[in-house]
């Protein structure tokens, strides 16, 4: 992965940099001692290694400001830093940048329920913020599977998904407000506890901007009841097409499940012979589907759904009899990546999206490309929105499988977007995916998006080298060549 | 190459009395075309006023004349997968047209975009579904499904620099990239001229029932409409309409209840609308005497809601009304109407749960948009002069104001996308 060259003037500056942030981030919030900065060394996606420059780890929006009106002025890159966990390397360091980790922004500032949300510090974790509220019957909705871990500033920075967001919307659909810092300093306040913007979608935009537009200080969530009951159906099938099949004729029948969630053969056995979850060995796809919502209403569409499953082929249909049974058949699923760490030293996990009604296709594709580089994969999938997350096996010890995988991973990805999918539905870009934009955009489509990047951060100081593969300068993007007298319609008057 | 855009002699661009002609019109009848049109205009530094079917030309801040640029040539369905859950359109589509088609395979636009139409003085159904966008429509189900920003999943557009450029696509869970579809939506055809959009479309809801209560103040509404939302009943709409709004309702029930109606809509499942509705009117008990709506009257009121006609604000009245649209924390929707509505001699009614407030007020010269400013700041949220007279209008900030930082970041944006300012400037912003 080739990142942009580190500039070695900034290095050299090292030690004054180290002296300006700590006048303006006293105590242990400023480290700089190799050992403590290995801690650093990546985020979740842990093939990508390196250490920044240096970690800040400011308290208050107030030294965010003063830490990035600093880099600005001496030209200084950022990286932001939520908690860590994110999948595509966007909190991946670079030697000559500062990475600023938000971990100290933990706290919840407001619950209102009346106004239905939390106003929360964007350290704060996902799933604490639904512990926060749910003593009195709330939740927050989008729930990606590492929300134990995970933060709500870096949920807003990838728009995370998770397994409700088929029926409950994804992050960008759940956040109300922001505060946020821009690279030059300015604190820019978003939205807040009512809906929508008076003046343009900035809030929508920064959700899911991977740390590229500005530093997020504050976030607004809304909150939702918790649905009265849920139930959930195992199903399994003799091939991935029923599999699918069913999947279609579910959404086809105006049903929107609260889960919807696939696994292929591999997936099943890793999983089982991890948690024992009671899953069929002898089906090639396994379903979950979960329905919340009153009883009355839930047992209503299990009904359907049984029947539905029937139709398309299921060969083994289980339904959950009590709460306990519901979390021991996601108990797999919900395991699936560490089950899959067990049979393999490494794991590349992918996320591209797909037409709903291209699975079984892309399913044998994968299947065909995984005999042509000789890796191993197993699928796992929140079939409800076609977000597909083949894991393929390697191991990094052996010369070139990293580098196997990772032209397996690529070849995925290109066939999700030549059937009409995208490249990422929820991990992000990241540096990962970075060189690959160029197969689902044109160069004007990525220009047009880096304009709006230099809108926001002119001298692209904040996460260079992620989400975008080729960097232009502003300067040079802003430009626009003219010609005039060019009159298309030579009918129309001139004013 | 694709034909030469026509010059319309605008016959079929509505125009209202009230409203500034444009001085000529540009109709082109494709996307290669409309690039043409907007390199032109941005050649020659020529504005341009993009314009769908012109149903909602007067949203916005009024300008002086310019060339049109009527899209209305760029219309009808793309593509249409049911069990996708999408449809992609060119961008001037009539709504009415992509609502039946939905309508065959019980499908709907879950946002439900109001119809703006008839308050601006024309007819029902005229809109499109790039003018939905473009003003980022939402409905009652705003609470429960979120606005037309939440439902766009991409688009093809020709940008201010004369360049076309994609986002987005046509599957829901998707953050290859920035989400330019949100920038997009409710920007009012500044940024970009979209040629076709790409939305999720939803399976239309079995059951639908509407539980009424009658006789409750605007507070006491707001707190009940917050029980309801608060509880596991799953309520997709709440609103209260004072009793001066549901007097104009064509529900009788509305009508004749004599008193005010705090509404609030059920959707699902035949089942579990009926035992949701059940349990709704065990938890509010005791509030006020309880009635509940069916299917058709159920539709006919949240249409009327949708649409804010019980505002009382029939338009094409030389004294018409002034109509404001306020989005606030919900709980603070009947205190800065109810003050607004004393000082400004007007009425309001409220949807969202009471965060949002419809407002009508006599007509004068500032449209009290201190005052309604003034309000909306201690509330927390912001306001927009839907209707007003374009003199009115050309005067008076249309949308929020923005602090410094913010106004220079969106003048910025607006630069990225259109830096010689050819699409719509000032429509929503002076300078923008």
């Amino acid at each position: 992965m080739r990142m942009p060259e580190p500039d070695a003037g900034v290095i050299a500056r090292r030690a004054e940099i180290v002296e300006a942030m700590r006048a303006i981030v006293p105590g242990e919030g400023v480290i700089a001692d190799s050992d403590e900065l290995k801690a650093y060394d990546c985020d979740g996606l842990m093939a990508y290694k390196g250490l920044p420059l240096i970690v800040v780890l400011p308290e208050t929006t107030r030294q965010v400001s003063a830490i990035l009106k600093y880099c600005a002025a001496h030209q200084v890159k950022i990286v932001p830093r939520g908690a860590g966990t994110g999948l595509s390397g966007g909190a991946l360091p670079l030697a000559d940048a500062i990475t600023l980790g938000l971990a100290k922004f933990n706290r919840i500032l407001e619950i209102d329920f009346d106004n239905r949300c939390v106003v929360a510090q964007p350290g704060v974790t996902n799933l604490a913020i639904t512990k926060a509220v749910e003593h009195a019957g709330f939740y927050y909705a989008p729930d990606p599977s590492s929300q134990i871990a995970c933060s709500i500033g870096g949920n807003v920075a990838e728009n995370s998904g998770g397994v409700h967001c088929l029926k409950y919307g994804l992050t960008t659909n759940n956040v109300l407000g922001l505060e946020m810092v821009l690279m030059d300093g300015e604190v820019v306040r978003l939205g807040g506890k009512h809906l929508d913007a008076g003046g343009y979608d900035l809030l929508g935009v920064l959700t899911g901007s991977e740390g590229l537009l500005g530093v997020i200080t504050e976030v607004t969530v809304r909150i939702l009841q918790k649905p009265e009951t849920a139930r959930a159906l195992l199903l399994g099938f003799p091939s991935n097409e029923s599999g699918g099949n069913c999947v279609a004729a579910i959404i086809g029948a105006g049903i929107i499940p609260g889960g919807m969630e696939m696994m292929d053969k591999p997936a099943i056995h890793a999983s089982e012979n991890f948690v024992h979850a009671g899953y069929p060995l002898d089906v090639q796809a396994l379903l979950i589907v979960e329905l919340d919502g009153p009883e009355a209403e839930v047992d209503y569409l299990i009904e359907r759904v049984q029947s539905i499953a029937r139709q398309t082929g299921a060969s083994y249909i289980r339904i959950s009899e009590s709460d306990a049974e519901r979390q021991v058949f996601w108990s797999g699923r919900k395991n699936a990546f560490p089950a899959v760490g067990r049979i393999s030293p490494d794991y590349l996990c992918m996320d591209g999206t797909i037409p709903r009604h291209k699975l079984a296709d892309v399913l044998n594709k994968i299947g065909a490309l995984s005999e042509r580089y000789g890796l191993r994969v197993a699928n796992v999938f929140h079939a409800g929105d076609g977000n597909l997350h083949p894991l393929i096996l390697f191991d990094a010890n052996k010369p070139e499988e990293l580098d196997r995988a990772e032209k397996f991973g690529a070849d995925i990805l290109r066939y999700c977007v030549e059937v009409g999918g995208v490249l990422t539905g929820e991990h992000g870009v990241g540096v990962e995916k970075r060189d690959l934009m160029g197969e689902m955009f044109t160069e004007d489509d990525l220009k047009q998006q880096l304009r709006l990047k230099c809108a926001f951060d002119p001298g692209q100081l904040m996460n260079p080298g992620k989400v975008y593969p080729t960097l232009h300068r502003c300067a040079e993007l802003g430009r626009m060549y003219v010609h005039h007298g060019k009159l298309p319609f030579p009918d129309i008057p001139r004013f | 190459m694709a034909g030469r855009p026509r010059r319309a002699d605008g016959r079929g661009t509505p125009r209202r009395a009230d409203q500034a002609l444009m001085t000529d019109t540009l109709k082109p009848n494709n996307a290669a075309q409309v690039l043409e049109a907007v390199k032109w205009a941005a050649a020659e530094g020529n504005a341009l006023e993009v314009v769908g079917r012109g149903s909602k030309r007067g949203f916005g801040r009024a300008v002086a004349p310019r060339l049109g640029l009527d899209l209305s040539g760029l219309s009808g369905i793309g593509g249409y997968e049911p069990s996708e859950l999408f449809m992609t359109a060119f961008t001037a589509t009539p709504m009415a047209e992509i609502e039946a088609a939905l309508r065959q395979n019980n499908q709907q636009m879950a946002f439900e975009p109001a119809d703006l139409g008839p308050l601006f003085g024309g007819d029902e159904d005229e809109g499109t579904i790039g003018g939905a966008i473009a003003c980022n429509l939402a409905g009652p189900r705003r609470i429960k499904v979120g606005a037309a920003r939440d439902h766009f999943l991409g688009f093809s557009a020709v940008s201010g620099r004369g360049e076309v450029f994609k986002s987005g696509g046509t599957v829901v869970k998707n953050v290859t990239g920035f989400d330019l579809s949100k920038l997009i939506a409710g920007s009012f055809g500044t940024l970009a001229v979209m040629t076709e959009v790409t939305f999720k479309v939803l399976p239309a809801p079995e059951k639908t029932r509407t539980v009424l209560i009658l006789g409750l103040d605007d507070a006491a509404a707001a707190m009940t409409m917050a029980r309801a939302l608060g509880s596991a009943h799953d309520v997709s709409s709440a609103a209260h309409l004072p009793t001066v709004a549901a007097r104009r309702s064509r529900v009788s029930y509305v009508a004749g209840a004599g008193r005010a109606v705090t509404a609030m809509r059920v959707e699902g499942p035949g089942p579990s609308v009926e035992h949701r509705c059940r349990a709704l009117k065990a938890l509010l008990k005791g509030k006020g005497d309880i009635e509940e709506l069916h299917s058709e009257n159920s539709r006919t009121l949240w249409r009327e809601i949708r649409d804010a006609a019980l505002l009382g604000a029939a338009a094409g009245d030389p004294k018409a009304r002034q109509v404001w649209r306020l989005s606030v924390p919900p709980m603070a929707g009947p205190g800065a109407a109810e003050a607004l509505a004393r000082e400004l001699a007007g009425e309001a009614f409220y949807d969202w749960g009471g965060g949002l407030v419809w407002l009508a007020i006599a007509a004068r010269p500032d449209a009290g948009h201190e005052t309604v400013r003034a309000a909306v700041a201690a509330a927390g949220g912001h306001a927009t002069l839907v209707r007003a007279a374009d003199a009115v209008r050309a005067r008076v900030p249309v949308f929020e104001p923005q602090a410094a930082r913010l106004a220079a970041l969106t003048a910025r944006v607006k630069e990225a996308f259109d830096p010689n300012g050819v699409l719509n400037p000032g429509r929503m912003y002076e300078g923008v």
